[in-house]
């Protein structure tokens, strides 16, 4: 048996195939995939696996404290990189405790290898202990799942499941593996047969409907090219960005697509959505043309479906044709992998450029009216505490766009979004469909072990990081010098913002007693100290960018700086929820005014 | 609403119906008719399922199905060009005064006797949903004591075959 990197058919080796047991396997084929860290926490069900892995020397594996922190850390070392992220949890609970990853990834398509221990085959069915039916459970939320009863059934169930995750629109595959099949022994074949009659993603557009793209698009008045988060998991930054620029059109990003097109870029509106800038929401909104690249037309995006973008024509691109039409008829559907499309799509838009040009003029006149009307921007806090919109803004200006930054999930992660400017794709990281508080500090530790020489920044609140700071522990140990702002405003503040709005300031169960005038309970300088991170307290504007330099001159251990701001800081602009994006109010009471049609 | 009639070719892996039907119900659609068995290749099976839905949410579904990795191939079956049958076994309360009666539905309906006792009989009857929908009609006033039903199954008429267009690429 050679030992190949990649996974080529070849001529069969004259030798008997070596003998492996099921777990040696494992390692094996991680190896031979080119995976090169994992992320787990051992448990009865996968001590055979655990066994092997202390022995061999080419996969790093991180003992994080928490199967979530593993989830999120695979879906950081992920999202950061594109590579597939690996995760290992042991049966029932431990499976179990990796649920909400999983969810996430499934969510934000992201390529995440979770695999699990089951109790032994002759076991399963009769509730044995820490046994939970995961495969069942995981289902509505992978992509697909394999159980491997057999050691002879791992190779191909682990190069299977790291195929599907990685190809088509990418996602989350579980591999259940019983604890007799990680301890048999069985001859190792590589390279496995890939037996997936049924999966068969779609890469290569239809040239006719990219054609009909190119014709929209040069007789549209008013395009806007709506790029999702897909254009970063084909890696189509650059297709996009020529794009952009032979058609001149006008490009918003979605949160998930934050860097996939430069923020410094004159034709980038910003973000659209909920929290969008108002150029963004009402480019999408005025549109005459809506070109989607890789985005979903999610409800935090269009506001109310049946409101949105009236005049709007919609070219769909997406790798999942379930996507296209699934919420807005797509009047041109292309099926395709984003940087295939892209590519033909420019090529299709010079050939009918040859026969005239779009006139965008009077569209632009419009946004650049708005943008000059209606820029980001935040007030003081009235309450004389520190703007988290501040402290955000200057953490992104002087680290830099070469740093990683990954959010949780509420105002923070918003501002986040909004003030930190994205120049390259897989910079920005965050928990965008599922919502998932907690996937900040895991997740930027995931990203620091992928890409050990950039700057990873984990924005996170106080609920958030409460969720699952655990895993400093698993930073500090293993010399993963994440740096995390906690923007520590007391209380859950999304929750907070809309019970300020829509629920008459009952601010029910939202305070946290983290922040300024409470018992501060945890203190997280003392808890950064006992986690052998560096804590930092920053309570006045003065003070923010001294720490700022301090964390970021610190990398022999994580940092925690605490930032209290004022918790009456409130994400602007915001589109209601149920209501059309015309509506879009640029601060509280303030909504910008428009041309009639 | 319109019934429409789908035909899938599986992969006869563990699970599998736990995933098909796992769908139908997070998505919110109902199944009205399931029957799931062997095709003619060893290793595939032919699932045949009747929901109700309007064009634009079918499409949604055949689209998510098509998504999971054991579905082979769906094709929707349409009532003209297929052939489509129920199997209904239906267990009629009689006596020596109504026999005759049931005897005579049952052979109108080119029905079959297939167990008979002093008080009952045991009907089994194959056609379409209209047919035994009828049939069902006409046994109703004697008492129907009991029924078990098939899912419905359907396979396209003419030669062509739903694999052959799997495995011609």
């Amino acid at each position: 048996m050679t030992t190949e990197t990649t996974p080529v058919p070849s001529a069969p080796a004259s030798a008997e195939p070596e003998m492996l047991t099921g777990s040696g396997a494992i390692i094996r084929t991680l190896e031979l995939l080119g995976v090169t860290d994992v992320f787990g926490i051992p448990g009865g069900a996968v001590i055979p696996l655990y066994d092997e892995l202390m022995t061999q020397t080419k996969i790093r594996h991180i003992l994080v404290r928490h199967e979530q922190g593993a989830g999120h850390a695979a879906e950081g070392y992920a999202s950061a990189t594109g590579r597939v992220g690996v995760a290992i949890a042991t049966s029932g609970p431990g499976a179990t405790n990796l649920v909400t990853a999983i969810a996430d990834a499934y969510m934000d398509s992201v390529p995440l290898l979770a695999i699990t221990g089951q109790v032994f085959s002759t076991s399963m069915g009769t509730d044995a202990f820490q046994e939970a039916d995961i495969i069942g459970i995981t289902m509505p939320i992978t992509k697909h799942s394999f159980l491997a009863r057999r050691a002879e059934e791992i190779p191909a169930a682990i190069a299977s499941a790291y195929h599907i995750a990685s190809t088509g629109r990418p996602g989350p595959v579980l591999v259940d593996i019983t604890k007799d099949a990680q301890q048999n022994l069985a001859p190792f074949i590589w390279p496995p047969k890939l037996d997936l009659p049924g999966y068969r993603p779609i890469v290569k557009a239809h040239g006719k409907q990219v054609q009909a793209a190119a014709q929209l698009l040069l007789a549209a008045k008013k395009p806007v090219l709506y790029v999702g988060g897909g254009v970063i998991r084909a890696h189509a930054s650059a297709e996009l960005l020529a794009l952009a620029e032979a058609t001149g059109a006008p490009v918003v990003t979605t949160l998930m697509a934050r860097g996939a097109f430069p923020d410094s870029h004159p034709q980038h509106l910003g973000m659209p959505g909920m929290h969008g800038t108002v150029p963004a929401v009402l480019a999408l909104q005025e549109s005459d043309l809506i070109i989607s690249l890789g985005a979903r037309f999610d409800d935090r995006v269009t506001g109310k479906i049946s409101e949105f973008a009236p005049s709007a024509k919609i070219v769909h691109v997406d790798v999942d044709p379930a996507e296209i039409s699934k919420i807005r008829f797509a009047d041109v559907p292309i099926v395709g992998d984003a940087k295939d499309v892209i590519a033909d799509l420019i090529i299709a838009w010079a050939e009918v450029l040859q026969g005239g040009a779009s006139d965008t003029a009077e569209w632009w006149t419009y946004l650049h009216g708005l943008k000059d009307e209606f820029p980001l921007g935040f007030t003081e806090p009235t309450d004389g505490l520190l703007a988290p919109q501040y402290v955000i803004q200057r953490i992104g200006e002087l680290t830099g766009p070469e740093a990683v930054y990954a959010a949780g999930v509420g105002q923070h992660q918003m501002w986040a979004a909004q003030f930190i400017k994205y120049e390259r794709p897989n910079s920005w990281l965050n928990s965008g469909g599922a919502g998932t508080m907690g996937y900040s500090v895991p997740a930027a530790m995931g990203a620091k072990v992928a890409e050990p020489d950039r700057v990873v920044w984990s924005i996170d609140g106080d609920g958030c990081f409460q969720m699952t700071n655990q895993e400093l522990a698993t930073c500090t140990i293993n010399k993963i010098p994440i740096k995390v702002a906690i923007i520590n405003n007391s209380s859950l503040g999304m929750v907070r913002q809309w019970q300020s709005l829509f629920y008459d300031g009952r601010h029910s169960f939202t305070d946290l007693n983290t922040g300024h005038g409470t018992a501060m309970v945890p203190d997280f300088v003392k808890m950064a100290d006992a986690y052998g991170a560096l804590g930092i307290r920053v309570t006045s504007k003065d003070q923010v960018d001294d720490a700022i330099k301090l964390a970021l001159a610190t990398n022999d251990r994580p940092v925690v700086i605490d930032f209290i701001v004022s918790p009456g800081a409130m994400v602007w602009p915001m589109v209601p929820q149920g209501v059309s994006n015309s509506f879009v109010q640029y601060a509280k009471d303030h909504a910008p005014t428009w041309g009639d049609e | 609403m319109t019934s429409h009639v789908l035909s899938l070719l599986v992969e006869d892996k563990p699970g599998l119906l736990t995933r098909v039907a796992g769908l139908f119900a997070r998505r919110g659609f109902n199944i009205e008719s399931l029957a799931v068995g062997h095709s003619e290749i060893p290793s595939l099976s032919r699932i045949t399922i009747r929901v109700d839905v309007d064009d634009v949410p079918l499409e949604q579904v055949t689209k998510q199905l098509n998504k999971l990795i054991n579905v082979i191939k769906i094709v929707e079956l349409d009532v003209s060009q297929s052939v489509q049958r129920e199997h209904l076994l239906i267990k009629v309360k009689v006596d020596a005064t109504t026999r005759s009666q049931v005897l005579e539905a049952v052979n109108l309906f080119r029905a079959r006797v297939v167990d008979v006792a002093t008080d009952a009989v045991v009907i089994e009857v194959t056609g379409d949903n209209g047919k035994t929908q009828a049939l069902l009609r006409v046994l109703e006033p004697f008492g129907i004591r009991e029924l078990a039903q098939s899912g419905l199954l359907a396979i396209g008429r003419g030669s062509k075959s739903i694999t052959e267009r799997v495995f011609r690429n």
